[in-house]
C-alpha cells in the first residue's frame, strides 16, 4: 500500500497517484512520465507495463518510460456518471476521454477537455497530472492528457 | 450437405422490461415455444447449451422443463454466449452423435449501463476509478476516428436509430415500439459524444430458444426447416481496436467481426453479396455502421449513402437488423445472439409479418460483437 500522507503539499493536503506503478518514478508529482513495455523481441509496446508480448508471446518485457507528447487518436466525452468503481469529487463533472499517439503505442487517458468542439483528430497533446477524486482527505491524481501549445 | 445442421424450433420470450418474471422463467416460456414450435416435447430433447450472463445457470431449467437426464450444458462467454451454445450445439449435431437438441439464452439485467469490474479483464483498479471502464466510451471513440476517416455525418448514425425504432414498432416482441423520428434522436441528451441516449441499446431482458436437428431428420419436425450453414466464432487478434483497452496500437488491424464474417462465409461458401437478410451487433448506432462494413455487407464509407437512400430497410437492396436490433429490443447479453437467428428464421420462413422482407429471402446472416474482443457469425439458409 502507498503511505498515502507521505507528502503533504502546501496547504499540508495530502495527494497520492491513483496507482503508482503507472509512473516510472510516482515521487515525481509534477512532471508525471508513464511507464510502459516493451517487448526485446518484436518492439511491441504497451501501457501499462505487462509481463507478458501480446504480440509474440515472449515473457520478458522491459520496462520503459513512454513519451509525454503525442496527438489525439480519438476521444469522446462522458455525459453520464458511471457506476462504482468509478469515483469523481462532487458534483459529477462531464470528461473528456481519448486516446493519445505517443508514436509506438496509444494510451486511453482522461482530457482536461471536456468540450468536444475544442478537440480535434490529431492535435498536439502533452502528459499532466489531473486531481480526480477524494480519498478522506487525501486528493487523488491521475494521468490526463491536456492540448499542447504550440508554437509556430 | 450430409452434415448439415437444421433450426426446426424457434421460441421467445418478449424482450424488454418483465417485472415479476425471472431470466429463468423467460428462458424456460421461450424453450416451451421453441419445443411446441417443432411439435416435440421437452423429453425429445437429447442434449442443450444454454447460458445467461446474470441470470442464473441454464442447466437449472430442467426443474422446471422436466428432469429426463439430458446433459445440459452450461455456457457464460459474455456477449458470445448465444453464439458459443449455436456453435457447440451445431458440433455435437455435426457429429452423429445426437439428432436433436436444444440451445437458450437469456437474461434480465439492472436498470442503466453495464458495470464490468476491471479485475475481471486482468486491468487494474484505476481503470474503473478513473472513469474508463465504461463500454459506450469505446463505442465513441471507434466512431469518432471512423466518423473522420470515412466522412459519416451525425444524421446517419440518427438515421439508424431511427430505422430501429421504426421496426421495433412493427415486432410485438420488442421492447422500444414507439417510432421517433431523426431530430427526436439527434436532440436527445448527449451520452457520448456523438452519440445520444436514443442511439444506444439498454441492459434489458428476454429469452430465446431453439431446436436445431441433423438436416437428415429435420423433416421430422417442421415443414420449412432453416439450415445453420455456418458458425464461426473468433476472439481478437494483435492490432483489432477493443472495448476496455488501456492502449492500443497506432495503427488499426483486422478485427474479431472481420475474422468471423470471413471463416462463415468461407466456410458456408457464399459470399456477402449472397446475403439477403441480416442482423448484426449494433450496440449503437454506430456499431450498425461500421459493422455492415466489417462484416463485408458493404465497402466501408459506402454506408452513408445506402442508410440514407432507406437500403437498410427491409424492402431494400441490404435489409439490415429487421426486427429493430439491440437498440429496439435492448440487450440482455445471453439472449441477443440467438434473437438474432430467431429473427433470421422468422424470416426465411416468410413468417415476419409487418416487417416481412419482400422477394421470398432465402440466405440470412447474423453477426455478435462484444467484450473482450469476440464476434460470433452465422450464415442461414432455406
Amino acid at each position: 500500500m502507498p503511505d498515502m500522507t507521505a507528502e503533504p503539499t502546501a496547504d499540508s493536503i495530502g495527494r497520492r497517484w491513483v496507482d503508482d506503478a503507472l509512473f516510472v518514478d510516482p515521487t515525481e508529482t509534477s512532471s508525471p512520465v508513464l511507464a510502459g513495455a516493451r517487448c526485446p523481441r518484436c518492439a511491441t509496446t504497451t501501457f501499462p507495463h505487462q509481463g507478458g508480448c501480446p504480440r509474440c508471446g515472449g515473457a520478458e518485457m522491459e520496462r520503459i518510460a513512454l513519451p509525454t507528447t503525442g496527438t489525439l487518436w480519438s476521444f469522446t466525452v462522458q455525459y453520464f456518471q458511471p457506476k462504482t468503481p468509478f469515483r469523481s469529487f462532487e458534483p459529477f463533472e462531464p470528461y473528456g476521454v481519448g486516446y493519445v499517439d505517443l508514436g509506438d503505442v496509444c494510451v486511453e487517458a482522461r482530457l482536461t477537455v471536456n468540450d468536444p468542439d475544442a478537440l480535434a483528430l490529431g492535435m498536439p497533446m502533452e502528459l499532466v497530472g489531473l486531481p480526480v477524486f477524494a480519498d478522506g482527505d487525501v486528493r487523488v491524481d491521475t494521468f490526463a492528457f491536456t492540448p499542447r501549445e504550440v508554437s509556430a | 450437405m450430409s452434415n448439415d445442421v437444421a433450426i426446426v424450433g424457434i421460441g421467445i420470450h418478449p424482450f424488454g422490461r418483465t417485472e415479476g418474471v425471472s431470466g429463468r422463467a423467460q428462458g424456460a416460456f421461450a424453450a416451451r415455444q421453441a419445443l411446441a414450435d417443432a411439435g416435440i416435447e421437452w423429453s425429445d430433447i437429447q442434449f442443450a447449451y444454454g447460458g445467461s450472463h446474470s441470470a442464473g445457470d441454464a442447466d437449472s431449467l430442467v426443474s422446471d422443463l422436466g428432469l429426463t437426464g439430458a446433459p445440459f450444458i452450461n455456457v457464460h462467454n459474455g456477449c458470445g454466449t448465444g453464439g458459443s451454445a449455436l456453435i457447440s450445439a451445431r458440433s455435437a449435431l455435426m457429429s452423429g452423435q445426437y439428432d436433436v437438441g436444444m440451445v437458450v439464452g437469456f437474461d434480465k439485467h439492472p436498470r442503466g449501463a453495464f458495470n464490468t469490474d476491471p479485475a475481471s479483464l486482468g486491468i487494474g483498479d484505476w481503470y474503473g476509478e478513473t472513469g474508463m471502464m465504461v463500454t459506450t466510451q469505446f463505442f465513441a471513440q471507434k466512431i469518432v476516428r471512423y466518423m473522420a476517416e470515412h466522412g459519416i455525418g451525425q444524421e446517419t448514425l440518427a438515421a439508424v436509430a431511427e430505422k430501429s425504432f421504426a421496426l421495433g414498432a412493427l415486432n410485438p416482441n420488442a421492447w422500444r415500439r414507439k417510432p421517433l423520428s431523426v431530430q427526436e434522436i439527434l436532440d436527445a441528451p448527449m451520452v457520448n459524444h456523438p452519440l445520444t441516449q436514443y442511439m444506444f441499446c439498454s441492459p434489458g431482458e428476454g429469452g430465446i430458444a431453439l431446436v436445431l436437428a441433423r438436416a437428415e431428420v429435420a423433416h421430422r419436425y417442421n415443414s420449412t426447416p432453416v439450415y445453420l450453414r455456418a458458425a464461426e466464432f473468433r476472439s481478437r487478434r494483435f492490432g483489432s481496436f477493443e472495448v476496455f483497452s488501456p492502449w492500443t496500437t497506432p495503427e488499426t488491424l483486422s478485427g474479431p467481426t472481420a475474422d468471423a464474417a470471413a471463416a462463415a462465409f468461407e466456410s458456408a461458401g457464399i459470399g456477402p453479396e449472397d446475403i439477403d437478410v441480416a442482423q448484426i451487433q449494433d450496440t449503437e448506432s454506430g456499431a450498425e455502421v461500421m459493422h455492415m462494413a466489417e462484416t463485408g455487407l458493404c465497402a466501408h464509407g459506402e454506408q452513408e449513402k445506402l442508410i440514407l437512400e432507406g437500403q437498410t430497410r427491409p424492402d431494400g437492396r441490404l435489409p439490415i437488423n429487421t426486427d429493430g436490433g439491440v437498440i429496439a429490443n435492448g440487450e440482455p447479453i445471453g439472449a441477443t445472439g440467438l434473437r438474432q437467428v430467431y429473427e433470421t428464421v422468422l424470416q426465411l420462413r416468410g413468417d415476419a409479418g409487418e416487417r416481412q422482407v419482400p422477394g421470398d429471402p432465402r440466405t440470412g446472416f447474423t453477426h455478435v460483437y462484444g467484450a473482450p474482443g469476440i464476434s460470433a457469425c452465422t450464415v442461414l439458409a432455406r
